[in-house]
């Protein structure tokens, strides 16, 4: 595939990224900081988050083994993790993390057990998506022009 | 005029990012040093007041509210308890106003929702060129 065609394909991919719902502006505050000084940054970022955000769903997973629950607990630690998804703009996470939250301030344990899924669900579908982005870009800035 | 820079000395603005999460300190770094800054980063509010006590001297700290050890409102309390002057600018994920007032009361000069943005940073900015 030539350059021109995977730019275009990467610039339809993004926009379809926003249009899903996966990202809002956040992101693009993000990729306005990318530049020749740091020119893989938003990727960095995106590996930074998925690498800081398995230790918080981890301490999650734990606390919802906990009987009884700590909703305290497991809202304090949403609190965090929904913070690290705003960073990135990750939209529909953090919507996900909003639910879990309400289910803690109701203390309704299924809830929270049934959204955390939810939770955990959308954080890797935005993985995948994300990754097959950058792996376009990638292609299109090595491509040779046409 | 370059952003950053101080016009009667050239040195450069000097930033600390008070933060635990990763993301965030990678972010507001990135932010601040293509703005002019240099930056340093501490993990914890102990960290923060450490160096200043060791002698550290900074135009703006970036304090996350919640951190472990010692939390942004304590360490902006002990800061100011030392008779540190510096700009100190909450940062926090809480946006209810009455969360953002109490972390006010500990002697912020100001506080946003984090992770800052460009605008934010350069009004802050401007506010330091006029308190040169």
């Amino acid at each position: 595939m030539d350059r021109n065609n995977l730019q275009r394909q990467v610039a339809y991919t993004r926009r379809s990224l926003f249009d899903q719902g996966y990202l809002d502006d956040q992101f693009i505050q993000l990729e306005d900081l990318q530049d020749d000084a740091n020119p893989n940054f938003v990727e960095e970022i995106v590996t930074l988050f998925y690498s800081d955000s398995s230790r918080l769903i981890h301490s999650i997973e734990q606390a919802l083994e906990n009987r009884p629950l700590d909703f305290g607990r497991l809202d304090n630690y949403m609190h965090q993790f929904k913070g690290s998804c705003s960073s990135i703009g990750a939209k529909k996470v953090k919507s996900e993390c909003t639910q879990f939250r309400e289910y803690c301030n109701a203390e309704n344990a299924e809830g929270c057990t049934r959204t955390f899924q939810q939770v955990k669900q959308e954080l890797a579908i935005l993985r995948r998506k994300l990754e097959a982005y950058f792996q376009l870009a990638r292609q299109a800035g090595g491509a040779q022009a046409g | 005029m370059v952003f950053g820079t101080s016009a009667s000395t050239q040195r450069k603005f000097r930033a600390l990012i008070a933060d635990d999460d990763p993301v965030i300190q990678k972010i507001h770094k990135v932010l601040l040093n293509k703005l002019g800054f240099e930056t340093q980063v501490v993990v914890n509010g102990k960290e923060a007041v450490d160096l200043f006590r060791s002698g550290a001297f900074f135009n703006l700290v970036l304090m996350d509210m919640e951190m472990p050890i010692m939390d942004g409102p304590q360490a902006t309390r002990e800061l100011r308890a030392m008779g540190v002057k510096t700009m100190i600018v909450g940062v926090t994920s809480r946006a209810l106003e009455s969360e953002k007032q109490a972390f006010m009361g500990a002697g912020l000069d100001d506080c946003h929702v984090k992770p800052l943005s460009a605008e934010i940073i350069t009004s802050l900015l401007k506010k330091l060129g006029k308190n040169k």
